[in-house]
């Protein structure tokens, strides 16, 4: 299985953004837990614009995927970059350092993520929850957050739910909220880790609806799900993962209408 | 979607209301008129017993050295708490450190304040001007930068408000970490994935989540303190409540007035002390408890109104 092709002469790159490299690039990206070894060399390209959904049976490494690009873990080997830059590291005399906190929260600050439970700040109303982040991050002042906040609440139609706590909203309202919450930083990337699996059936089309919206105005998206409806009408590549590696990956037609992995053809068989 | 939905077809008519017979508890009618008897025999009990000398009691509720010795336990509990919290924050945020060496100080320290008796503390600080005549801050062993007279700096009442701070604050930093601990992880996942950085993580997003769990145990320490106030004596400091009770219960021969009068002034600044606690409870209580939306509809209404933000939208269509 050849994977994705890596970009493994990136010894020359430095520090900073680089418009023509990929959104996100993968290069043999392990992770262990203690013993456990999750992620088992994962390679993968996200070109800019394009909309990439990862598929997988429980356990995976879906979720470590994703938050080891946010770098809500990190990693063990292999290099991990975002429009060009290494994430996490700094190299430097043909060693790695590790970046200082700081850095690496300039680095998330780009990158967008939402997660299969929301994680709304309980003690916060929707439109606090979206002006947080530019307040604290950014210093935006609070007029210039709050009506930017209030504009992408209405976007993911919420505007008569501004000043509501998490608590008094449907699921489907908290996890549009929780979106509106990460495009309130303007990343370049968004991640959603089965951001509907915690939701009734009925309230699933509304969040679908909001991705689909943001995956047409151009926005960048890895999108861990199960729902191979919403995968059929905007993924640009499939990523299929099975014990901690990238299987199968290519377009729709390819990996879901006709996989060539029995891991792939056996997952499917059971999802579809 | 409710159950009294008129069937298709029919106009949609005002239900008729249901107005049942509630259930009866004779229980509580019976258990209310044994409490009201039982108090009623505990007010007798303290009335008609003259040994309370209750004239005396109202003599000296309002009397100066005890009103003074009110407003001296409250600036002792008052100062002493606030410290404690600070200092508290703290300890507990060094104990979950990343930091092996704030962990164990922390770890220390609450072992060490935890571990050895107030009493005992608050005669330390009283005889610290004894042990270090002079306080000097310098290099060790090399030059000194200014040096201050031990005695000045810890005056009676400073000795006291620091011996019950540093007390109380190993024990508040338990009740703190057990706060940020009831936190959910994915909370500062959130806050760390959207770019915030730790300090601001704690600060806004973790510590106001943490102060539901943290004001109740805290409101029973304040009152707590209140009284521990009353060994003050040790240091010694003493224009305390307690100390004025029975520096006049003693001066008279009647010590057991005096006793009421202090009782009562404790029971009233514990009483004003749980109604602060009650506000404190709701105010960080906003967004958890369903029983008290602050939806502040009024400014909803007003934002609506104005249409500032409902601009159509193509996914309007998608909201239920
Ligand atoms: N914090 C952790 N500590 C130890 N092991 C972990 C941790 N998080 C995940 N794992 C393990 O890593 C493996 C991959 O988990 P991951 O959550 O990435 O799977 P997934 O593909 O997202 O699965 P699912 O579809 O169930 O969400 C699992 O075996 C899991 O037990
Ligand atoms: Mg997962």
């Amino acid at each position: 299985m050849s994977a994705v092709p890596t970009n493994a002469a990136d010894a020359g790159r430095t520090d900073g953004l680089d418009p023509n490299a990929p959104m996100v690039e993968l290069a043999g990206v392990h992770k262990w837990y203690g013993d456990n070894h999750v992620l088992t060399g994962v390679d993968l390209v996200v070109p800019r614009g394009t909309v990439t959904v990862m598929l997988g049976p429980s356990g995976s490494g879906k979720s470590t995927a994703l938050r080891c690009i946010n770098q809500l873990e990190e990693i063990g080997a292999g290099s991990i970059h975002v429009e060009g830059e290494l994430q996490g590291y700094r190299e430097e005399g043909g060693r790695l350092h590790r970046l200082h906190p700081k850095k690496i929260a300039v680095q998330r600050a780009r990158v967008g993520m939402v997660f299969q439970r929301f994680n709304l700040f309980p003690h916060m109303t929707a439109i606090g929850n979206v002006m947080e982040a530019p307040i604290q991050v950014l210093g935006k002042s609070k007029a210039e957050a709050r009506e930017r906040a209030a504009e992408l609440l209405t976007r993911v139609g919420l505007s008569d739910r501004l000043e509501h706590y998490p608590s008094q909203l449907s699921g489907g309202q908290q996890q549009r909220v929780a979106i509106a919450r990460a495009l309130a930083m303007d990343p370049d990337l968004m991640l959603f880790d089965e951001p509907t699996s915690a939701l009734d059936p009925e309230l699933v089309g509304e969040v679908l609806g909001v991705m689909r919206d943001l995956a047409a105005s151009g926005m960048t998206m890895i999108v861990v799900t199960h729902e191979i409806g919403f995968a059929r009408e905007v993924a640009d590549q499939v990523v299929f993962m099975a014990d901690g590696a990238v299987v199968e990956h290519g377009p729709v037609a390819q990996v879901i209408d006709a996989p060539t992995e029995p891991r792939t053809q056996d997952f499917l068989a059971h999802v579809l | 979607m409710t159950t009294t939905t008129p069937a298709a077809g029919r106009p949609a008519a005002e239900p008729e209301r249901i107005h049942a017979v509630p259930v009866r508890y004779p229980g509580r009618w019976i258990s209310a008129a044994v409490v009201v008897v039982l108090a009623a025999m505990a007010v007798n009990a303290l009335i008609t017993n003259d040994k309370f000398a209750w004239p005396t009691v109202g003599k000296y509720l309002f009397s100066q050295p005890i009103m003074r010795g009110v407003g001296w336990t409250l600036v002792l509990t008052v100062a002493s708490m606030a410290i404690a919290i600070v200092l508290a924050v703290l300890l507990a945020v060094m104990r979950r450190s990343a930091n092996p060496v704030m962990r164990w100080v922390s770890w220390v320290y609450i072992w060490f304040f935890r571990g050895t008796p107030i009493y005992t503390q608050l005669a330390f600080w009283g005889y610290a001007s004894v042990l270090y005549k002079n306080l000097s801050l310098g290099v060790p062993f090399g030059p000194e930068f200014f040096q201050v007279d031990t005695a000045d700096l810890l005056n009676p009442l400073r000795a006291a408000i620091i011996g019950l701070a540093l007390n109380e604050a190993a024990y508040l930093a338990e009740i703190v970490r057990a706060g940020l601990q009831s936190v959910d992880r994915g909370q500062s996942e959130a806050a760390r994935a959207l770019g915030m950085k730790e300090g601001r993580i704690l600060w806004r997003i973790v510590l106001p989540q943490a102060m539901r769990v943290i004001v109740p145990p805290t409101g029973n320490e304040t009152i707590s303190m209140l009284k521990t106030t009353s060994l003050v004596l040790a240091v010694p400091f003493i224009y305390d409540l307690n100390f004025a009770q029975a520096a006049i219960g003693n001066r008279i021969f009647q010590p057991l007035p005096l006793l009421v009068v202090a009782a009562i002034w404790y029971l009233v600044i514990t009483s004003i002390l749980m109604v602060g606690q009650y506000y404190l409870e709701r105010y960080y209580g906003r967004g958890f408890d369903e029983h008290s939306p602050k939806k502040r509809p009024a400014r909803q209404a007003a934002i609506n109104a104005a249409r500032t933000t409902a601009d159509p939208s193509p996914l309007d269509g998608v909201t239920p």
